[in-house]
């Protein structure tokens, strides 16, 4: 670490002057990957600017489409009663990021500008379709998720840049979705891989739409059209959930690291593939599956 | 380049000046002079540096002190009231909740932080609750025993 100089901006306009170009100047909001990031080895910008005071970030609304303040907190998405009952994936996933201080200051913003293929809102934010708003001196543009990561911690977006919302549309009748995460822990933990799946049924019970998304197994996270495929037209029996089991393993381009070996890594695709597709078409028939439990810190309005 | 501010912790305003990448846990440890709050892995995962933030915990290792400026913090240090220790303390002490004392100052943090939402939690809350905090003696059995008797005490 060294000569960093730094600002706390009050206003989106206030932290875009200072951002400049962006060429020696970051954004931060909650810290928790940017200070870890420059303790091993990222040096920091020469100048930090604090986002984290502009309340006007914060909001969430949850009727109608589903519009993510780029400040919202973890412990805010995954408490929130909307959240919870339309785009469960997402609280599923903000649930069980890192523990209940992670909660509090990580936000959601600041996980998708990250752009780490392991982290666990992104598959939920793919297969929900969300799109991210983002500005700079020359204005607005939207930016749809999935083009909005390009490798491991790198997006698309300009260096001036910043992340003013996250935009989830409103999901059709009999539609549910879900994230599993194979994990050693249940705090602090990261990805080993997971799976998310959003699965849209008709009146049969028969599966009309889905999109399944696969987290730490590619250098982003990543659609997996094999799985996709082996469910849409099927009523979601276990053949057919063998068929994603499968599917989502052949599309799985894992690495090894000292948490699993690619081998493993691409087993285990397909199994959490299957539970995120069965639990997702389970809420889509209106049948209860439990989002992860959090401690009752839920009361935070994001930090 | 140095910053001047001024950090509000444990309801007492001290002056500071803080390069923009010191983070809380040395801001409150090095220029305030307050060293319960512990630096243990220094990577945002094990929580010997928890502290509260506007009533809620944080891993202060991974937070930048210049971020806390206009904010409440609430280290171990302003948990007991002068010399009398809380109920949460003292509990630690009956239960046997401390071996090598590393962990605990994080622990009390989240433990307080608990409680104060969620005065009467199951045992199942309180580990969910001290998820992010390590302990590499007690085994952790003593130290929910010892929220857990808090709890009861305050209920």
């Amino acid at each position: 670490m060294g000569d960093v100089a730094f600002h706390t901006a009050t206003t989106v306009d206030e932290a875009l002057a200072l951002l400049g170009d962006g060429s020696d100047a970051r954004v931060v909001a909650g810290g928790s990957d940017l200070i870890v990031q420059a303790r091993h080895g990222k040096s920091l910008p020469g100048t930090v600017i604090a986002i984290h005071r502009i309340d006007a970030l914060r909001s969430l609304t949850s009727s109608g489409d589903l519009v993510v303040g780029a400040l919202t907190s973890h412990a805010t998405l995954c408490a929130d009663a909307g959240v919870r009952s339309n785009w469960t994936a997402i609280a599923d996933a903000s649930a069980l990021v890192g523990s209940h201080a992670t909660r509090n200051v990580g936000t959601l913003g600041g996980n998708v500008m990250n752009a780490s293929p392991a982290m666990e809102t992104g598959g939920p934010l793919i297969v929900l379709g969300a799109s991210v708003t983002l500005r700079s001196a020359a204005g607005d543009r939207e930016v749809a998720i999935e083009e909005l990561w390009t490798g491991p911690g790198k997006t698309s977006a300009k260096p001036g840049e910043i992340c003013l919302a996250i935009t989830v549309p409103a999901q059709p009748a009999h539609t549910g979705s879900a994230y599993v995460r194979l994990e050693y822990r249940r705090a602090m933990e990261i990805a080993i891989v997971g799976a998310s799946a959003c699965v849209t049924l008709d009146d049969d019970g028969n599966v009309t739409a889905a999109k399944v998304a696969l987290t730490a197994l590619a250098p982003t996270i990543i659609r997996s059209p094999a799985a996709e495929a082996a469910i849409i037209g099927t009523d979601g029996n276990d053949e057919a959930l063998e068929a994603v089991t499968a599917g989502a393993s052949a599309d799985a381009k894992p690495i090894s690291d000292l948490r699993a070996n690619e081998d493993y890594r691409r087993a285990m695709a397909g199994v959490i593939a299957k539970r995120a597709v069965a639990v997702a078409a389970q809420r889509a028939r209106g049948e209860e599956f439990p989002i992860p439990a959090t401690p009752v810190f839920m009361k935070g309005s994001g930090q | 380049m140095k910053h001047a501010a001024t950090l509000t912790v444990n309801g007492m305003a001290y002056p500071v000046e803080l390069e923009g990448d010191t983070t809380l846990v040395r801001a409150i440890r090095d220029d305030i002079g307050l060293t319960g709050t512990k630096e243990g892995c220094d990577d945002c995962e094990c929580g010997a540096c928890m502290v509260m933030i506007d009533g809620r915990p944080v891993n202060s290792c991974t937070y930048l002190a210049l971020q806390a400026v206009g904010s409440d913090v609430t280290t171990v240090e302003g948990l007991a009231d002068g010399e009398t220790l809380s109920n949460l303390q003292s509990a630690f002490l009956d239960q046997g909740g401390v071996q090598c004392g590393f962990c605990t100052p994080g622990m009390l943090v989240s433990a307080h932080a608990l409680l104060r939402e969620n005065a009467d939690p199951t045992e199942e809350e309180v580990r969910l609750a001290l998820g992010g905090n390590l302990c590499r003696c007690t085994g952790y059995t003593k130290i929910a025993s010892a929220v857990m008797q808090a709890a009861k005490a305050s209920v």
